[in-house]
């Protein structure tokens, strides 16, 4: 590709690179699909492309919520350990729940509750470190994305947490059923986009994250309560990792110590990839959207071919995300 | 043993170190579990033996707590389970140089002078034994996909097994080998992929236990009828009492390679060196064939693994 950017005339070319600024992540993202496609026929199936977005869906949720705290100009490392935790939890709890409550559907409605509560709890937890503390959030989500992950090995004994038969055949329609042809955590992901869309462009609030993460001082003086948002902006993650892990859990219906590894990397690469700058200040949830929708289809792909060695798959995805990143790079 | 414990009681006591890897994934919680258990055994057995168990996050963790064992604990003999092989060979050697027995388990060290014995699983029996029921299952001719470990040098070996056995069946075709990395969530995701590639699978190697949980899923999901066998690998307990119940189809066997072998070489190591014997220096746990009519001897419900 570059030798053809070296061809054109110079004012052209900037004026080209100037258009495709905001657009690099889809670009990327047609790019890819146009190989994919040439590569297998079957990339470019609807079933295909349901698995993608399904195997999405977690990392998406996850990275909306991501694109919030990163606009803020925060970072959670943790995001990985506590979606693994709190479906370590829930198992538990359903697994405990079915010896007293009788109707395996109210056992799955306790644990989906569980989930949607332990999220925005350890999300204030936090938010409370980061701002009362005063602790970066680099530190305090470091640290605890050791713990969240500890006790989920504690919980597990080192083995797996694995729900009950009876409960995981009840339970797995939220993974695996659909509504208009279209799999149930395909819509949660969308619904969950278009409230974070929402919020952030259409309220106030998501006008308050984006200035304290552009200028935290300024936002204090403009009488904003930097604490208080910091904190909700960490509690909507939780949030997002709770709702995340109610579609996880059914999937496979267990958890172990190597749930979730590596997924905050994951989720940040998306909110980076879809253009959100890392410092904070502005981004989208669009484009964080298409970011994560972006790094599953390059694993897809790298699945459905055998060009490629076998060992190189990571470094494939570290060219893309660099090139992406390098198409959609603004002004600094 | 427990008669001549009398004629011991002033010879200096046995302190037996053992270190590993922290249990962060199943397998590793089996040999964690397999290694208390034997402190267990060996300390109820032996009044004169103490075991110490220390678990490592990581290799540089694991060299530390080998330097404790010895200047702290005062060990007299090591059962070392190494994070990775040639991080630890020095440390391992230095320990040795300080006249303490050294076993080493599973992952070999690059330099074998570091250590008295090598303790072992069968990687090439656990990448030949599958070879050799799949290809029989299919009388020959068929379509196989494989999912593999992380890659390392355990993964070749059992990788390299299997082909080697494939080499004998021409009709019988590998259609590709991905890396799901032992992890359950990854071998879904590949699964899925081959089964939107491919539309004819006869049966897929798993190659671990927890690697065919994800697998089992991808093919319910996929409704796909075509597949007609999953075998996985080393014995964990669900996949045991599957096959014990049969009450999964696809699986229909399994091999061997349990954790125990973490309680064979510490149970070894303390018992020989009680006597002030030597292990023999290479001693392999073969992996075996399991099927639904062995299968119970391989069931320990109480291990984690």
């Amino acid at each position: 590709m570059p030798p053809a950017i070296a061809e054109a005339t110079p004012g052209r070319a900037a004026a080209w690179w100037g258009k495709l600024h905001g657009f690099g992540p889809v670009v990327g993202l047609a790019l890819l699909c146009v190989a994919g496609t040439l590569l297998n026929a079957e990339f470019a199936t609807i079933d295909n492309g349901l698995n993608v977005l399904t195997r999405t869906a977690f990392i998406g949720i996850i990275a909306v919520g991501m694109c919030f705290v990163i606009i803020s100009g925060g970072i959670d490392l943790s995001v990985g350990s506590m979606a693994a935790l709190i479906a370590g939890c829930v198992i538990l709890v359903m697994n405990h729940a079915a010896g007293t409550i009788g109707s395996p559907v109210l056992v799955v409605g306790l644990g989906m509750l569980v989930a949607l509560v332990l999220g925005p709890l350890f999300g204030l937890a936090h938010g409370l470190l980061i701002t009362k503390g005063r602790i970066e959030p680099f530190i305090v989500t470091l640290g605890t994305l050791g713990i969240f992950r500890a006790y989920l090995t504690y919980f597990a004994n080192g083995g797996a947490i694995t729900l009950g038969n009876e409960l995981a055949d009840v339970y797995s329609p939220v993974y695996y059923g659909s509504l208009l042809g279209v799999p149930f955590p395909v819509w949660v992901f969308a619904v969950v986009a278009l409230a974070g869309g929402f919020v952030l462009n259409r309220t106030a609030y998501g006008r308050y994250v984006q200035a304290i993460g552009s200028n935290e001082q300024v936002a204090r003086y403009a009488a904003v309560d930097v604490d208080k948002f910091k904190i909700i902006t960490y509690m909507l993650l939780g949030l997002c990792v709770g709702i995340a892990t109610l579609l996880y859990v059914p999937r496979l219906g267990s958890a172990s110590p190597t749930t979730g590894l590596l997924w905050e990397l994951e989720a940040i690469a998306a909110v980076i990839v879809g253009g959100t700058a890392l410092k904070g200040g502005a981004g989208s949830v669009t484009g964080t959207v298409v970011g994560a929708v972006l790094l599953s289809v390059i694993s897809n792909i790298l699945n459905l071919t055998s060009i490629i060695s076998v060992y190189l798959n990571a470094a494939v995805q570290g060219f893309v995300i660099i090139i992406v990143a390098f198409l959609q790079r603004g002004r600094r | 043993m427990l008669a001549m414990a009398p004629a011991f009681a002033q010879a200096k006591k046995e302190v037996l170190g053992v270190s590993m890897p922290a249990a962060t994934h199943s397998f590793m919680a089996g040999a964690v579990y397999w290694a208390n258990e034997a402190k267990k055994d060996l300390e109820k057995a032996n009044p004169n033996i103490q075991v110490i168990v220390k678990t490592a996050a990581n290799a540089s963790e694991q060299a530390n707590q080998l330097q404790d064992l010895v200047t702290v604990n005062k060990i007299t003999s090591l059962v070392v389970f190494p994070f990775e092989s040639a991080a630890l060979t020095k440390p391992v050697a230095q320990v040795k140089a300080k006249n303490i027995y050294v076993t080493v388990v599973d992952r070999g060290l690059t330099d074998t002078s570091a250590q008295d014995a090598y303790v072992s699983g069968d990687n090439t029996a656990f990448g030949k034994i599958p070879a050799e029921y799949i290809a029989k299952f299919l009388n020959g001719k068929g379509n196989i996909v494989a999912l593999r470990g992380i890659p390392t040098t355990i993964d070749n070996e059992r990788m390299d097994a299997f082909n080697a056995v494939m080499k004998n069946y021409p009709n019988i075709k590998l259609l590709d080998a991905k890396h799901g990395n032992w992890n359950r969530d990854d071998a879904f995701k590949v699964t899925q992929d081959y089964l939107t590639r491919f539309k004819e699978i006869d049966v897929i190697w798993a190659a671990d236990d927890d690697m065919a949980v994800g697998v089992l899923k991808a093919i319910e999901q996929a409704k796909r009828k075509d597949i007609k066998l999953v075998f996985g690998g080393a014995g964990a307990k669900g996949a045991i009492k599957t096959l014990m119940d049969g009450s999964d189809p696809l699986i229909q066997a399994n091999v061997s390679y349990s954790p125990k072998f973490m309680y064979d070489a510490i149970k070894m190591t303390g018992e020989a060196r009680l006597k002030g014997q030597k292990l023999p220096a290479n001693n392999i746990v073969p992996s075996v064939l399991i099927t639904k009519a062995n299968a119970k001897d391989f069931y320990f419900p109480n291990s984690p693994f």
